[in-house]
Formats: structure tokens, C-alpha cells, sequence
């Protein structure tokens, strides 16, 4: 850019979506070829397909510590979570009307949750959706949780709890395992946390997203458990998998599971480099900037991510000029949605909305580049408030 | 009944970061004691006039409504 060079972008924005894995990649170019037919015929192209997509399934269980039987390929991310908190709610329709969810989960958890509420049969006392508070790290209260859970019982049965494994905005990871303990069946988003971290113990249900750990877009992954109660709460189909719904995406998926298990294998080296790093870059900001707000819990948390608020900084121009200045990377500042609104995440956890930024690192990422953008931020946040008078 | 803030700002109609930034102008010019209310529409201000208390040190005295049904939030000078 300066000296007409075109400036090298440092892409900081994986918790949105993470760069194909070289391990996806090959597969993916491999099973265009050879995963073409459909899975369900009897002839040769087909029993190839079929045996492409057993694999995936197989892998990926693996990867995950769970049997290939509980493995569901889904259209996306959000499909899985739908899917999977639909109908773990309808295969608990008779044991209770209320869904009880953490106040940080994702959008598509919120959405299914509203969607299911206006579903309701008439005539009925009605469905229930409450929120599971958090505290300022934005792990959801295990105590407070106790409490809403046998209140809510007393009124009515509790049908599912909705609980992420790691939150997709501030890393905070959430106590899966002890919410599981209250006795009421979970239904875990992984969205975030899928290949990244170990998944914790308990849960019921869980939703992953295969572009947010090195595997194409449009590939997601439902897991539920042997012995949860599980209704389609859609049109069924006809496919091998009851649980899914179209015809199958076979390279997607096996594409999925290879760069599933890569992750997983590469987790200790990548995740503590990453973690390290990111250290480098919560001390380097509280230290290089006045007036910051690191958030999300500092040690119980997703490796790769980091989010901070600046005061008196509109998230909307940091982001470009630090986008101008080669890092691409997120904020959940209102002036940065579609809907003008802050992040129910942030405000939530009662944390400072405004000037947000979220780093969220890839594998390559080294400590040059935090370096370069530890020298950046005091330059651009300083510019940023001095036009605002401050 | 809390006393009445001694400085109304209107920030209606102003997105974030500027009603915090108002503030932050402000608060100095009134005696320690007193209330600074904030008048705002912006949804962001619910949550980051409280945290811009925390990060500054002053008290956050809570919210009601102004006579037009607009949140307010009220802020006193502790330093």
C-alpha cells in the first residue's frame, strides 16, 4: 500500500469461519471426483460414495469421542443446532414445556428457541424460554442455574437446557458437565469449540460447524447421544440417516472429518502457541493502552481468541482502519451488525459494548504478527479518540 | 426519592460511543457528590454507561425514565 507495495492481511477473523486445512483440501478435491453418486443405489459409484461417507461419519467420531452412530452430517452449523435443540425439545414434549438458556448463547440457538415458543398448540399453559444468567466473565452461573431449574420444575417439567460448550464471542468456556449434573438433558452448541478444545462430559445434544474448524462451509454436524429421545421436528426424509435431511454433501463431509481429525491431532502444538500468543497480546494491550476492557475469562477458554473493548471508540472505524492497516478482524459493537443492536453477549456479561474488537488467531499465526499489532493499536485507537476529543 | 441529577445531557438520537463520551466530558465540571443523568436511545447506553463507571471509578446511581418515556441514566461524581 505505502510505497504502492499491496500490504500483506493478517486474517484474524477464524471464529467467524477458520481457512480450509490443507487436510481438507485434499480430501475435498479427492471425494468431487469419487463422491459424486447417490449413497443409497446399489451400483458400484454408489457403494463408493456410501463408503466415503461412512468414513467421514467414522472419523469424525473418532475425532469426538463418540460412537458413528450418533454422528449427523447437516446442511450448515445452524441446521445442526436447530435440528438438534428442536428435537431434543420435541422428544421431551410430554415431560415439559419450558427450554431454559444460557444468555450468551448464538443467534441460531436464540432463533430456534423464539421459533419453538410461537410453535406452540393452543390450549396449552404455554411454552417457556427463560435465560440462564452469566456472570462478568460470561461463564453461566452453575448456582443460579440450580435455582432456576427447580423453580422452574416446581411450575412445570424443564425439557432441555441450551448451553454452549465455549462462547463463540469472548472464548469463555461454560460448565457443561456440572449444568448436565442438574439433571435435565443439554443441548450443547459447539459451534465454537468443535476441534479446538476437548469437548466436556454430559451433554445430550450437541451442534458443530465444520467452517469454523478448517473444513468447508455448508457442512454440519449434529451428535446425539445413544438413549437421548430425539424427534425430527421437520419434514422427515428418506435418506440413510434419519436424522438427516437431503441429499447427502459426501465430499463436504469427508472433506469435514479430514480436517477434523488434523485439528484434533495438531490441538496441543497449535493450542498452546495460540495460547501463548494470545497472552502476549491481553498483556501487550492492557499495557500499551489506557482505557481498555479485556473480557471473556482469562485462563478457562477457547485458545485461539481474544476480545476487547476500548472506551470511547466506535467498533465500526477501528475494525476498517485496522482492516486498512492489514488485520482483518471482527467486532460486536453495534455501529457493526445488521441490526444496530450491541452484542446480547457483551451485555449479558455487563461488560463495555462500545470499541469491541474480537482476534480470533488462525494455526500460522506467529508472534511477529502480534507484535505488529501490539505496535498498531496505540497509534489507531489514540488517532480514533483524539477525532472524538478525547 | 434520589436527589435530582444537577446536569441533564440529551444524548437522544446518538449512537455509541457518543452519549459515554458526553459523559466522560462532563462529569468533572459538577462537585463530587452530585448526579449527571444521560438521557439516551441508544440500547448500548443500558450497558456502557454502568461499565464506563466501573472502568473510570465512578458510581452508576441506576436508570428510570424521562418525562418522555426516554431510559435515563443517572451517574454520581465519587472522584
Amino acid at each position: 500500500m505505502r510505497n504502492g507495495a499491496p500490504i500483506r492481511t493478517t486474517y484474524w477473523d477464524t471464529a467467524s469461519s477458520e481457512p480450509l486445512h490443507p487436510a481438507a483440501r485434499a480430501a475435498l478435491l479427492a471425494a468431487l471426483d469419487g463422491g459424486f453418486a447417490d449413497p443409497r443405489r446399489l451400483h458400484g459409484p454408489a457403494r463408493t460414495a456410501r463408503l466415503l461417507l461412512d468414513n467421514a461419519r467414522a472419523a469424525v467420531a473418532e475425532s469426538l469421542g463418540v460412537r458413528p452412530d450418533e454422528v449427523t452430517f447437516t446442511g450448515s452449523g445452524t441446521e445442526a443446532v436447530h435440528r438438534g435443540l428442536l428435537g431434543l425439545l420435541a422428544g421431551r414434549s410430554r415431560v415439559g414445556d419450558t427450554l431454559l438458556a444460557s444468555a450468551v448463547e448464538h443467534a441460531a440457538v436464540g432463533h430456534a428457541a423464539t421459533w419453538w415458543r410461537g410453535q406452540d398448540v393452543a390450549g396449552r399453559a404455554g411454552r417457556i424460554v427463560g435465560s440462564l444468567p452469566v456472570e462478568r466473565t460470561g461463564r453461566v452461573s452453575v448456582a443460579e442455574a440450580s435455582g432456576l431449574v427447580a423453580s422452574a420444575a416446581a411450575r412445570g417439567g424443564v425439557a432441555a437446557l441450551a448451553v454452549q460448550a465455549a462462547n463463540h464471542e469472548v472464548g469463555t468456556r461454560q460448565p457443561v458437565a456440572e449444568l448436565a449434573g442438574l439433571g435435565v438433558p443439554v443441548f450443547m452448541d459447539a459451534c465454537a469449540a468443535m476441534g479446538r478444545v476437548d469437548l466436556p462430559e454430559g451433554w445430550a445434544v450437541a451442534a458443530g460447524s465444520a467452517h469454523k474448524w478448517g473444513g468447508p462451509a455448508g457442512v454440519g454436524l449434529l451428535v446425539v447421544r445413544r438413549g437421548v429421545r430425539w424427534r425430527n421436528p421437520f419434514p422427515g426424509d428418506d435418506r440413510a440417516d434419519e436424522r438427516a435431511a437431503g441429499f447427502e454433501n459426501v465430499p463436504g463431509a469427508l472433506a469435514s472429518a479430514a480436517a477434523l481429525q488434523a485439528v484434533v491431532a495438531e490441538r496441543d502444538e497449535v493450542g498452546s502457541r495460540q495460547r501463548r500468543l494470545v497472552d502476549r497480546l491481553r498483556a501487550g494491550i492492557a499495557a500499551g493502552v489506557p482505557d481498555v476492557e479485556v473480557v471473556g475469562d482469562p485462563v478457562d477458554r477457547l485458545p485461539h481468541l481474544l476480545t476487547v473493548s476500548f472506551l470511547y471508540v466506535d467498533g465500526e472505524a477501528l475494525v476498517t482502519e485496522l482492516d486498512r492497516r492489514g488485520f482483518a478482524v471482527a467486532s460486536g459493537s453495534a455501529c457493526t451488525t445488521s441490526t444496530q443492536t450491541p452484542s446480547h453477549v457483551l451485555a449479558a456479561m455487563g461488560v463495555l459494548t462500545h470499541g469491541n474488537l474480537r482476534i480470533s488467531l488462525t494455526r500460522e499465526a506467529a508472534e511477529g504478527d502480534v507484535d505488529a499489532l501490539l505496535a498498531a493499536l496505540p497509534d489507531v485507537v489514540g488517532d480514533l479518540r483524539r477525532q472524538v476529543g478525547m | 426519592m434520589a436527589p435530582e441529577p444537577v446536569v441533564e445531557l440529551d444524548c437522544r438520537g446518538l449512537r455509541c460511543p457518543q452519549p459515554v463520551i458526553m459523559l466522560a466530558r462532563r462529569l468533572p465540571s459538577v462537585a463530587i457528590g452530585s448526579l449527571v443523568a444521560v438521557v439516551s436511545t441508544d440500547a448500548a447506553s443500558r450497558v456502557d454507561v454502568p461499565a464506563w463507571c466501573r472502568m473510570r471509578g465512578q458510581e452508576y446511581a441506576g436508570s428510570d425514565l424521562a418525562a418522555d418515556g426516554t431510559p435515563r441514566h443517572l451517574v454520581r461524581r465519587v472522584s
